[in-house]
């Protein structure tokens, strides 16, 4: 039954591990000048002086290389499913092709078994090798990015693009059984395959642990000063540049008394009644931009900002609830290990299936 | 008489309330070539792919060499089966088609079947979508009797072939089942295909077993009497009338009887496989009805 399930998927397996090959050749090619770049201007810029210019010009560079990846690691997985999952049953039922695998001397069982895991470890092995390529490809650009958690970077990066890809194979296995078309499975799946993907990473992917919390002293060069809802001002809170918190993935950034309570605009305002003079407001940097060399306030709004942040420390600190870089690992295998549990669920709901309702 | 296939109170339902088959009881002798003939919705295509365990029943039983069809590998291995419209996988070729059998079936006669397809003369590296309809039948009829069937199905094989290519397939079915001793049942809505195969006769109408019996039987123990106009006709005991059609001057009636009929007042006719059927399907069309009258009054 391996050789029918994998002689069936040769074609399409074979023209796109193609696909792969010539991609992985083009990084292989531009991979080592980015990581020549890095070295050459990046790394040594701390030493000189300001290294936003640096950054910038890095980031851009294969800046359409980059955007190609972007969207062939959010689209491969969906893929997979699609042209994969969805006609791996739903193809043999409408081609009527299931009536002579059936009548084989094997069970339905096995034979959907057999195509699911064959073609599970081809879309395994693909997103796997793909992310393994685009993972150590980006790996210098990543390093001047701020927090690997970023949405745009995590689920492209390291191995949850496996987990994704197995999870939308399964859907789209597992609909094409029952919706029993292909094209219709394949919408259906597509909707599906977004929709967790989404629910996922917006609703439960902040909750899989529980975050770290730490206090730091209020800094004039981290909190800033800004207006909210265009009346009430107040000093912003801002994440120190602490080594635990080097990109790392933060959740909130509050000020907050010893009893936890916020710092309110009114305490604000009357601790600070020169900041809260409008002349003063305006010269300091926006808010968000805080601790940035470059933007400088003039001196007098800084002094005044600097009085204020003393001031308040006496009584206020900043609360910052974040998961540290090191976890990054941890997450990774836990969003993976989810949707390859899901994935293996949904494989046993479409054997299941098969036994009782098929026929 | 042993038997291959026995049905009891067989009934298959679609969704809430579409039966395809009710009430259905018959049994299928083995060591026949079966024809299973019945109008197109009779339950035929439902009966055999619950023999071949694609369905599972709604009510009743079934029973298939003397096992229950489950999905079960040593049952499934005592079972060919050609399906409908003989679906093959387009992009594979004869050859894979052929590893396929010889990989899935424990019992498959590798030799035999080359050697079957070398007669067809299909070139064993072209795909099965490119094959004409009788060389995908050929293909599907070798994958299923390669596998060395105890029992083997086959669905209104020809129904989608030109007559040059259903004559071969017969042929060919008739020359692989020759001397393999193997029980063949195969279903039509045409007798014509069926008969000049078939030495068993099921006729299926309505999910229900109108006729069944062994060909030359049945042709032995039918007759056609054609006798002038009568309303209430007296026949010997064991004569069962099965159709009766009346002229103005004429009754024809196609009876059942084990004892020849002396009576002069009939002209006692043989009669055909496809009569006979038709009539048992009560579908014998009046066009028919009297185009064969008016040819009898004519001197």
């Amino acid at each position: 039954m391996t050789w029918l399930a994998w002689r069936q998927l040769r074609p399409s397996a074979v023209a796109t591990f193609g696909a792969l090959l010539a991609l992985a050749v083009a990084l292989a090619v531009t991979g080592p000048q980015l990581v020549h770049v890095y070295d050459t201007t990046v790394k040594p810029c701390p030493s000189i002086g300001d290294c936003s210019d640096a950054i910038t010009a890095f980031g851009n560079k294969y800046n359409v290389l980059q955007q190609l990846l972007t969207i062939v690691m959010q689209v491969a997985p969906a893929l997979l499913g699609l042209f994969w999952g969805a006609p791996l049953v739903a193809r043999e039922l409408e081609t009527g092709t299931y009536k002579l695998a059936w009548t084989q001397s094997v069970t339905r069982t096995r034979w959907l078994a057999t195509k699911l895991a064959v073609t599970a470890l081809a879309t395994g092995a693909l997103a796997g090798l793909l992310s393994l390529a685009v993972t150590w490809w980006s790996a210098p650009l990543d390093k001047v990015g701020t927090n690997r958690f970023d949405g745009s970077v995590f689920g492209e990066r390291g191995i949850t693009p496996i987990g994704y890809a197995l999870f939308a194979f399964a859907v789209g296995a597992l609909l094409g059984l029952l919706i029993r078309r292909t094209l219709p499975a394949m919408a259906a799946t597509l909707v599906a395959f977004i929709a967790v993907r989404l629910v996922f990473s917006q609703l439960i992917r902040p909750h899989l642990m529980t975050p770290l919390r730490a206090t730091f002293t209020l800094l004039a060069t981290v909190n800033g000063y800004a207006s909210f809802n265009g009346s009430t001002s107040n000093l912003t809170a801002g994440s120190p540049s602490d080594a635990s918190l080097q990109n790392a993935w933060i959740y909130s950034a509050r000020i907050v008394d010893a009893a936890g309570r916020a710092l309110t605009p009114q305490a604000t305002a009357s601790a600070c009644p020169q900041l809260a003079n409008g002349g003063l407001r305006a010269q300091l940097p926006p808010a968000g931009s805080a601790g940035h060399v470059h933007a400088v306030p003039t001196q007098a709004a800084g002094q005044a900002l600097q009085q204020c942040v003393t001031k308040l420390s006496d009584s206020y600190h900043t609360i910052l609830s974040y998961q540290p870089a090191n976890r990054y690992w941890t997450f990774q295998a836990l969003e993976t290990a989810i949707f390859a549990a899901l994935a293996i669920c949904l494989a046993g709901v479409a054997l299941w299936n098969l036994r009782k309702h098929l026929s | 008489m042993s038997v291959a296939v026995t049905t009891d109170g067989l009934g298959k339902r679609y969704g809430r309330r579409r039966w395809a088959l009710s009430d259905c009881s018959l049994e299928v002798p083995s060591g026949h070539v079966v024809g299973l003939v019945g109008p197109n919705g009779a339950g035929k295509t439902t009966l055999l792919n619950l023999a071949v365990g694609l369905l599972s029943a709604t009510t009743g039983t079934i029973s298939v060499l003397g096992g229950n069809p489950s999905d079960r590998p040593e049952q499934l291995a005592r079972v060919g089966f050609v399906a409908q419209d003989t679906p093959t996988y387009s992009h594979l070729s004869v050859a894979d088609h052929l590893h396929l059998g010889a990989r899935l079936n424990p019992g498959w006669d590798a030799h035999w079947a080359a050697k079957r397809i070398a007669e067809t003369g299909v070139d064993p590296t072209q795909k099965a979508g490119q094959l004409s309809g009788g060389q995908r039948a050929q293909l599907a009829l070798t994958l299923a009797l390669a596998k060395r069937p105890e029992l083997l199905l086959l669905d209104e094989p020809v129904a989608g072939l030109d007559p040059l290519a259903r004559r071969e397939f017969l042929q060919t079915l008739m020359i692989a089942v020759a001397d393999d001793g193997v029980t063949v049942v195969l279903s039509s809505h045409l007798v014509a295909d069926l008969e000049r195969v078939s030495d068993y006769l099921i006729v299926l109408a309505a999910a229900h077993v109108e006729l069944a019996g062994e060909v030359e039987h049945l042709l032995a123990t039918h007759r056609r009497l054609v006798g002038p106009r009568r309303d209430s006709v007296s026949l010997p005991g064991d004569c069962r009338v099965i159709d009766a059609s009346h002229t103005d001057r004429q009754t024809t009636l196609l009876v059942r009887t084990d004892t020849p009929i002396h009576d002069p007042a009939w002209i006692v006719e043989d009669i055909d496989l496809e009569d006979l059927v038709l009539a048992y399907m009560g579908q014998t069309s009046n066009v028919e009805r009297n185009r064969r009258s008016g040819l009898r009054v004519q001197p």
